[in-house]
């Protein structure tokens, strides 16, 4: 752990790339295998099973440092990590300092999940008064799951490729897939050929960046390929070895989740890898995100489900193309090529083609845009018709030209403390609108102001909180923010009736008094018209 | 009888006395605790302070009527009896004691109960009632010995050295700044200042109190002519343009609110010094215990955490807002 904990302090004292590469470049150098492996995995999201719940934690903690919960409470809502506020609130180590390793420690974390609470207690607090205090905070990480302290997985690849002298693209390729430290080895994982692990393994996805310019920009037309910014689960789908896998961009397999999926190998050929959208069809047409969110979060779908919203991958790229891997061809030729492979499919299978949006001139493509919530999109992509399948998000190639937003004047009525780097910053708010003479609360937003803003906004909040309720806060109603937002669902689960998709604050209306604020009429206006 | 000490929208007064401490707004008679510009505003008619907060406080406010008691001195104002007691929390720091008909209060301003060598260590004040801040008057907020943080600083810088880096400290330009001064080693490399610091920094050390040398940081002045040099600046110097004469540097924040995480990162510095001019958790929860007193009012900080963890404890505890709304990271802490 000592190692580990010296890795991290050495991360999280420097805000440049640079340093913090080097320094997991040389960990990954000269830590043992199984502690690298289990760095990695962590690194990458995957997380050891939990040993204990986080309010168990905190009512263990908060006995051992003989705290009342609620003081706990207000604590961590300081704090704005949990994992810190135990470490913190926790008294000094007093047995001998604990000389585990990283991969030590983890072994018995794993062996405690399942086990009663007096022995996972037991365990817990074992660890607790032998650990200094940085190491104690990187316990509690590994117990309350969420591993992140400033690394991206971009970083680590790069400083994993340093230390072992391979490819980029290479490793981060085989860090893709569902693996665990318990079923993978470090050797398998960064040196090893592995045909198994390797037919399952999907690529690392291209992604794009907002047009931050008039596309005018962009040069020539005739260089790009336009398409709709579909609106559902951007997902991978592989053939191989007669075997299909779904993934999704956050590299979750959802191969169980979309059973419509299965006959893919029954017309598409082995050594096939396709990059595409998953929605929810309605016979000819995409269905509104809300139906395809039913079957998110479930591990198996139920028969009604399935009929009610079934499932459609909305093809825009082969990847790989008769078991050969063409991400480096240019994307016309790989669009050409899955035409070729999707000509062909029964009219029943649950694969179409992303349809190509034809334009001689932006004045055109900038036209049909306005129309992309017509078509259940959120706007365009464009893609230039050279351009390689990239690793990750590069700017140039491809962009992603998203419809405006809607928006709505709104009142804050609730304000409640951020987390990690908005620790101690009022930065979680709630939004109401006129309904009559009543305020009602319709969303909430966290993000869109500058620090500065949520800044003044944090010292405005101090001052005029009305009411407690826990972490959260009622202020009075002056505060006024355009609120904007790509989508808008009738929900019965919410006092107003409505759900929206993606809000954010766009701006703080310093000019508008509450009794300017928009009205439940007017979102419901929004709802006919666009829900 | 009326209360001894009220809280108006002036600041803390005393209707035997009739004078203010502290107060934020102009007032005939104001008593000042210490010198940072949240508690000695400009404007009043009539100042009071400790003798050793009497250089600052002028170098700070001007030409002001200044009166100045030593600690522990007594005197009469109107029905009242003060008297001002160290509060250890920057040099010249006190706790006003205020006596009527045998009723004693006491306002501590800020405090700091572990000695820093440099401020007259804190002496707890015996009081029926007791004004109390509460910047970090949360769990959490624990300090280390000051030799563990000096070791740390100093590493830092000795590790910047061989980095061939200068590393630039931030730090509120008085108090924190000269304390720091005493807890750097002048060994490893001469010591810079910035023009806020330093000004304070050569009134401190007019007035006697052991500060190590420094060279102000001039525009003609050449960092290659100081090589191994620290430069200490106030926090908002981090950043500025005024850094690029360093070469490469890596930057430092010193203050108590670098204990957590999330405020270390938001102030993009390299690296936190947990170092705070104010009472933690547990030295706050001693002085009040030390004081004796039944009632305490709470200010400046978490306030409505900490009065119910003192009510908890069996204290007749209530918050006091102040003018500044509580909670925020001063810059002085």
């Amino acid at each position: 752990m000592k190692s580990f904990a010296a890795l991290f302090t050495a991360i999280d004292g420097t805000t440049r790339t640079n340093p913090k590469v080097a320094a997991l470049a040389d960990y990954f150098a000269t830590a043992p295998e199984p502690d690298r492996l289990w760095t990695v995995a962590l690194f990458s999201g995957r997380r050891p099973k939990r040993a204990a719940t986080t309010t168990e934690l905190r009512r263990w903690a908060g006995e051992i440092a003989e705290l009342p919960d609620w003081l706990v409470e207000d604590s961590y809502a300081v704090v704005g990590d949990l994992a810190e506020t135990l470490a913190l609130i926790l008294p000094e180590a007093t047995t001998e300092p604990d000389t585990g390793t990283l991969t030590d420690w983890l072994t018995r974390l794993s062996t405690l999940p399942g086990r009663p609470e007096e022995e996972r207690r037991a365990a817990v607090e074992t660890a607790w008064s032998s650990l200094g205090k940085t190491e104690r905070f990187l316990f509690n990480k590994l117990i309350t799951g969420g591993f992140r302290i400033g690394i991206s997985r971009k970083l680590m690849t790069r400083a994993l490729a340093r230390a072992t002298e391979r490819d980029e693209a290479d490793i981060a390729l085989r860090l893709m897939g569902d693996w665990t430290p318990a079923t993978m080895t470090w050797d398998r994982l960064i040196h090893a050929n592995d045909p198994e692990a390797e037919g399952a393994r999907p690529y690392p996805f291209c992604l794009a960046y907002g047009l931050d310019s008039e596309p005018e920009t962009l040069g020539a037309p005739d260089d790009w390929h336009a398409e709709w910014k579909w609106d559902g689960i951007r997902g991978q789908l592989i053939i191989r070895h007669r075997q299909h896998h779904l993934w999704s961009r956050g590299e979750e397999l959802m191969t169980d989740r979309f059973p419509e999926f299965a006959r893919a190998p029954d017309f598409l050929p082995d050594g096939t890898v396709i990059d595409g959208e998953v929605l929810a069809w309605d016979v000819d047409a995409p269905m509104p995100f809300a139906a395809l969110q039913k079957r998110i979060g479930r591990k198996t779908v139920p028969k009604k489900l399935l009929t009610e919203a079934p499932a459609m991958l909305y093809a825009y790229d082969l990847l790989e193309d008769g078991g050969e891997d063409i991400r480096a061809l240019p994307f016309a030729d790989r669009r050409a090529r899955l035409e070729a492979l999707i000509v062909n499919l029964p009219d029943d299978a649950p694969l179409r083609l992303s349809p190509r949006i034809p334009f001689a001139d932006w004045g055109t493509l900038a036209q049909h845009r306005l129309t992309a919530r017509d078509k259940r999109a959120e706007g365009l992509m464009l893609k230039r018709m050279s351009s390689p399948y990239a690793t990750g998000r590069k700017r140039g190639d491809w962009w992603k030209w998203k419809l405006d937003p809607l928006s709505i004047d709104a009142v804050m009525i609730y304000a409640q403390a951020g987390h990690g780097r908005r620790a101690n910053l009022f930065t979680d708010f709630t939004f109401a609108v006129w309904d009559g003479e009543a305020l009602v609360p319709f969303t909430k937003a966290y993000s869109g102001l500058t620090d500065e803003e949520f800044g003044q906004i944090t010292a405005w909040v101090r001052k005029n909180t009305q009411q407690r309720f826990g972490p959260v806060r009622q202020v009075t109603p002056v505060h006024v923010f355009e609120i904007a937002f790509e989508g808008i669902q009738a929900s019965p689960r919410h006092k107003s009736g409505i759900a929206l998709r993606f809000p954010r604050m766009a701006r703080w209306r310093h000019d508008k008094p509450p009794s300017e604020a928009g009205t439940l009429g007017e979102l419901q206006a929004l709802l006919a018209q666009y829900g | 009888m009326s209360p001894v000490l009220i809280f108006t929208e002036r600041g803390i007064y005393c209707p035997a006395g009739d004078f203010y401490i502290d107060p934020w707004r102009p007032v005939d008679r104001a008593l000042i605790t210490h010198a940072h510009a949240d508690h000695a505003r400009p404007g009043h008619n009539r100042y009071l302070a400790t003798d050793i907060a009497a250089p600052v406080l002028r170098h700070r406010l001007g030409d002001i009527t200044l009166n100045t008691v030593r600690y522990g001195e007594t005197r009469t104002i109107g029905d009242a009896t003060v008297s001002f007691h160290p509060a250890g929390h920057v040099p010249g720091s006190a706790q006003i004691r205020v006596e009527v008909e045998g009723e004693v209060w006491c306002a501590s301003g800020d405090y700091k109960t572990a000695p820093d060598g440099l401020s007259t260590p804190f002496e707890p004040v015996r009081c029926h009632a007791f004004i109390t801040e509460s910047t970090f008057g949360l769990p959490v907020f624990r300090w280390r010995p000051d030799a563990d943080l000096a070791s740390e600083i100093n590493a830092w810088w000795q590790a910047a050295q061989e980095a061939g880096q200068t590393p630039v400290l931030g730090a509120y330009s008085f108090g924190k700044a000269q304390r720091l001064l005493t807890l750097l080693d002048s060994n490893i490399g001469p010591i810079l200042t910035h023009g806020a610091v330093e000004t304070t920094t050569q009134v401190m050390r007019v007035q006697g109190l052991p500060l190590p040398a420094t060279t102000h940081v001039t525009p003609e002045m050449k960092i290659k002519d100081h090589p191994g040099a620290l430069v200490l600046a106030p926090p908002s110097a981090l950043g500025s343009t005024w850094m690029g004469r360093f070469g490469t540097t890596t930057t430092a924040f010193a203050s108590g609110w670098m204990q957590l995480r999330g405020i270390r990162r938001r102030r993009a510095a390299d690296k936190g010094f947990v170092i705070s001019d104010h009472a933690d958790w547990d030295g706050l929860n001693s002085a009040i215990r030390d004081t004796g007193a039944e009632r305490v009012f709470v200010t400046h900080g978490y306030t409505d955490s900490f009065s119910r963890w003192l009510t908890d404890q069996g204290y007749d505890a209530a918050p006091v807002p102040t003018e500044f709304g509580g909670e925020e990271e001063e810059e002085d802490a």
